[in-house]
């Protein structure tokens, strides 16, 4: 499995840039335009990163979490489920920032190839920030009776989630 | 909702670490916080940059249409309110090609796109219709075939394997799709009942 994990980035470099090759695209030029269009995403995501690591460090440090939840935290660990993965699955469908900068501190706590470290990639990787989208496009065409789709976006949310605890459970 | 979950994060952690907990930790922790946000974009800048580079190569090279003229017949299947030569079918594909390959920046206008075409053929203007629906369920639980971000952050952190998880996201992506279309379908039929 993770054999075919690391072929995927060669190959997927190696198909577009040979496919881009025969259809003679100035393919140095256009990764030049490209890289140049990245370093302006990063530049305008700094600042929303910035506020949202200082947010997130000031919970996560204020160990609210674990007051709270001190009475299930023995259960959770027993399944290797540390409760920072909470907080990550409550803000994931609302800002992605939020939940990278949560991550980032799973991986300085627990380390990227900890169990959990896993868990939250797979979850960043896996769902998308549901209800951002939902108000961007519906708002975009006025509609305000939405019925299920927020339910249900939710609802793949969660089997994403779960699905990812399971799936990460079993490869590794 | 963001402002309300930024305040709430701040506000909560201030208070609870002010009457429980270090105070002395606390200022580390809000000094530092720009550090570590600056170190966190300096994690992501190389790796957004480079596929940032390589994904413009993929869009000149018109590898999108070609991918959509694939999943166009796929995707017309979980539509069948739309007509298939309509063109909100065409911008839903190209909506959700450009997320898989995680143009999330090309992916929006194809999804606006989208929403306005079907909004057309919608009857009640101001509520969602059942193509709409779908299309935001499959949207929202697509998958991202390299999820750059995450595989850069593992990667300057150390990790032995950084892209191991791309398997694992994709299998956890197909079931909350199949699971998310599966919910809509029922209750979309539940309705016309």
């Amino acid at each position: 499995m993770s054999n075919l994990s690391k072929l995927i980035i060669p190959l997927f470099v190696l198909f577009v840039v040979f496919y881009a090759f025969r259809k003679k695209v100035m393919i140095y030029d256009t990764f030049l335009e490209g890289a140049k269009e990245g370093l302006i995403t990063v530049f305008h995501i700094f600042p929303s990163i910035i506020a949202m690591v200082f947010a997130i460090n000031i919970f996560l440090n204020s160990h609210l979490l674990e007051t709270m939840f001190s009475v299930i935290s023995p259960l959770l660990e027993k399944i290797n489920l540390p409760l920072n993965i909470l907080p990550m699955a409550f803000v994931r469908p609302i800002s992605g920032t939020a939940s990278l900068a949560i991550m980032n501190d799973i991986f300085t706590n627990f380390g990227p190839d900890s169990f959990v470290g896993r868990l939250a990639s797979t979850i960043q990787g896996c769902t998308d920030t549901t209800i951002y989208v939902l108000a961007l496009y519906f708002g975009s065409i006025k509609i305000n009776k939405t019925r299920h789709a927020l339910s249900t976006g939710l609802f793949a949310d969660l089997i994403g989630i779960i699905a990812s605890f399971i799936v990460v459970s079993l490869i590794f | 909702m963001i402002n309300k979950i930024w305040g709430f994060f701040i506000i909560v952690g201030i208070l609870f670490t002010i009457f429980f907990g270090n105070v002395s930790e606390l200022n580390d922790t809000i000094l530092n916080s720009a550090t570590n946000g600056v170190g966190m974009v300096m994690d992501l800048l190389p790796i957004i940059v480079l596929w940032a580079g390589i994904m413009k190569i993929a869009e000149a090279s018109g590898i999108l249409v070609k991918i959509g003229n694939i999943v166009k017949p796929l995707l017309s299947k979980l539509f069948p309110s739309l007509k298939k030569d309509s063109k909100a079918l065409g911008y839903i594909t190209s909506n959700i090609c450009a997320n898989a390959l995680g143009l999330g920046s090309a992916a929006t206008p194809f999804g606006l796109k989208a929403m306005e075409s079907m909004q057309k053929e919608n009857k009640k203007k101001d509520e969602a219709s059942d193509a709409m629906i779908t299309f935001l369920v499959l949207n929202t639980s697509g998958v991202t075939i390299v999820p750059t971000t995450v595989i850069a952050l593992r990667m300057m952190h150390k990790s032995a394997n950084p892209e191991e998880i791309i398997i694992t996201s994709i299998l956890a992506t197909v079931c909350a799709s199949i699971a998310g279309l599966t919910l809509d379908y029922i209750r979309r039929k539940r309705k016309e009942k």
